[in-house]
């Protein structure tokens, strides 16, 4: 017997893709948030990286046993005094962000953590979740799939919003991508935008 | 007790090791005696092979149980067999009784075939080192090159984590359960009220008691009775027990009145029965020295430098004897190295002794871990 962990389920996801994009190959990650471990594990498989993710759920942490992915079991509100300063190459927060409390520490610690941030989240000012809220609703849809009352999403932004918090935490913004579904919206991304995904470093001098 | 995972009916194995062994504090065994079971198959590539440590009172006897000896399950029999989550279908799991211990390994209660007496104290200190120097016998003995994994839990994830120092090339897993980089103050200290218990026994006679026909029965009892209640819990502790009397009524006088008292006088009396006092002496000790970052200035991370296999680390919330803070820095010190390290702090209201219970998630944990293990 050699490797028995089964073959990821993982085609489907768009966001995975976009992201692994922007991973060189054969780097140093983290993943906060890291659910079940299946982008850590993509991560492995399509760009050889050395991963590990922070997980506080445990159904989650136990996922990340089966995936076969590095996991450690703490609460990433409490920081990250686990990882040392600019020890890995990314830290990424995959639609994580907008169910944070400390949302301005969180991309602290990324900087202090990583060279890089990937921040991934549903962009609030998509058309559609406009219109919810003029029709007199909290928006859900695929990508807010929660009602108001029961929604772990406590810190909902637009891209303008997330742009500013990046302006006021020192990160500089390297590279965004707005997607909808498959597709990379370049015209008018705050209003056709569904998920957007910043790549960013901490503001030299 | 015939539970159909059960590895079944085991036997106990010897291997008489005649090569000296040079032990940490100077001393020197020309020879040793080390008692051993298994259970599974060796594969034919030997890949297949995980040794389990034990810890302060633990010995070799795993998992299965004694033929014709009813309640002698072996005390890991909840996590290793057939299926279990350390599954003996594809594992070769190796239980050892660590040397300096009382179950049939050499140790102080064993008698010394230069003198023909039992060693008593001339038996010298072993550290964990030295334990981990042992077990490289062992496995020499069985044709093990390499382990699949080392797994161990409390006293044992400190034997589980110096194999991966002393012999990186050697591990390729290590699960350290419970376990802790070295003893606080608190938990030396400890130690030594339980080390105290003994030796201030009158019947203790310097540690050579068998010469005098006797042994410190009292003095174990209440070192077992103080470490008994560190490896609970309060709120386990309360909720098993509370304040619950044995009777309707208090007695007014010094007699056994509640069922806590009961309990650990139970646990006390049925230890001093089975176990050496001196070997408890010698294993708390080797708890208390246990500090590889102590050659490096304290610092784990450098100590940590050649380590080579992977690291499942464990902690239960309640333990606060190992608590999760001491898995926590382990964990630390590996990330700093780069080492594939997974961390999962279990929730569970057994204190310390929670790494031997069958708590659901704890077990599907180490399930998932070990499947994904090749063999």
């Amino acid at each position: 017997m050699t490797d028995t962990t089964t073959p990821s389920p993982i085609a489907a996801r768009p966001d995975f893709a976009a992201i692994a994009e922007w991973v060189r190959p054969d780097t140093k990650i983290l993943d906060l948030g890291c659910g079940d471990g299946s982008l850590l594990r993509y991560l492995r498989e399509e760009r050889n990286v050395l991963g590990y993710g922070v997980e506080i759920d445990d159904s989650n942490v136990l996922s990340c046993f089966v995936n076969g992915v590095n996991v450690i079991q703490n609460d990433l509100e409490s920081g990250l005094s686990s990882f040392e300063s600019a020890s890995f190459d990314y830290v990424i927060l995959s639609q994580t962000l907008q169910a944070m409390r400390h949302t301005e520490s969180i991309i602290q610690e990324m900087l202090r953590v990583g060279k890089e941030g990937i921040v991934s989240f549903p962009n609030f000012g998509y058309w559609k979740n406009r219109a919810q809220v003029i029709s007199g609703h909290m928006p859900v849809s695929d990508a807010l799939p929660y009602s108001w009352y029961d929604t772990p999403n406590i810190h909902l932004c637009t891209l303008g919003d997330f742009e500013a918090l990046c302006r006021q935490c020192d990160a500089h913004i390297l590279e965004r991508r707005v997607m909808n579904s498959n597709h990379q919206v370049k015209i008018l991304p705050n209003l056709l935008g569904k998920l957007a995904f910043y790549r960013f470093e901490r503001q030299a001098g | 007790m015939q539970d159909s995972n059960s590895v079944g009916i085991v036997t106990p194995q010897y291997v008489h090791i005649d090569k000296p062994l040079e032990l940490r504090s100077g001393s020197v065994l020309s020879s040793y005696n080390l008692v051993y079971e298994t259970y599974g198959k060796l594969n034919a590539a030997k890949s297949n092979a995980v040794l389990v440590c034990h810890a302060l009172s633990g010995n070799h006897h795993i998992a299965g149980v004694y033929a014709d000896i009813p309640k002698s399950s072996g005390w890991w029999d909840n996590m290793i067999g057939p299926g279990k989550p350390i599954d003996t279908n594809r594992f070769f799991v190796i239980g050892v009784n660590n040397l300096g211990g009382c179950h049939g390994s050499t140790g102080p209660a064993s008698i010394d075939a230069r003198t023909g007496k039992h060693y008593g104290a001339d038996f010298p200190i072993v550290m964990v080192e030295d334990w981990v120097e042992t077990h490289v016998q062992l496995a020499e003995h069985l044709g093990i090159e390499q382990f699949a994994a080392v797994v161990g839990g409390s006293l044992g994830g400190m034997q589980a984590l110096q194999w991966t120092l002393d012999y990186p090339e050697k591990v390729r897993y290590a699960l350290v359960i419970a376990a802790a980089s070295k003893l606080t103050a608190q938990n030396i200290a400890f130690n030594d009220v339980a080390r105290q218990a003994i030796m201030t026994d009158q019947e203790f006679y310097g540690g050579d008691y068998h010469a005098f026909n006797t042994y410190p029965k009292r003095g174990l009892r209440l070192a077992r009775m103080l470490g008994h209640i560190t490896y609970l819990s309060d709120d386990s502790m309360a909720a098993k027990f509370g304040r619950d009397l044995r009777g309707d009524t208090f007695s007014f006088d010094f007699d056994v009145e509640f069922e806590i008292e009961s309990y650990l006088r139970y646990q006390g009396d049925k230890f001093a029965d089975l176990f050496d006092a001196n070997s408890y002496l010698l294993m708390t000790k080797a708890l208390d020295y246990f500090d590889p970052a102590a050659a490096y200035d304290g610092d784990l991370s450098i100590a940590f430098k050649n380590i080579q296999a992977d690291f499942l680390v464990l902690s239960f919330t309640s333990d606060w004897r190992f608590s999760p803070e001491r898995s926590r820095s382990i964990v630390k010190a590996l990330l700093d190295n780069e080492i594939n390290v997974s961390y999962a702090e279990i929730t569970s209201s057994h204190g310390h002794d929670s790494f031997l219970m069958e708590t659901a998630y704890y077990h599907q944990m180490v399930q998932a871990y070990m499947h994904n293990i090749s063999t």
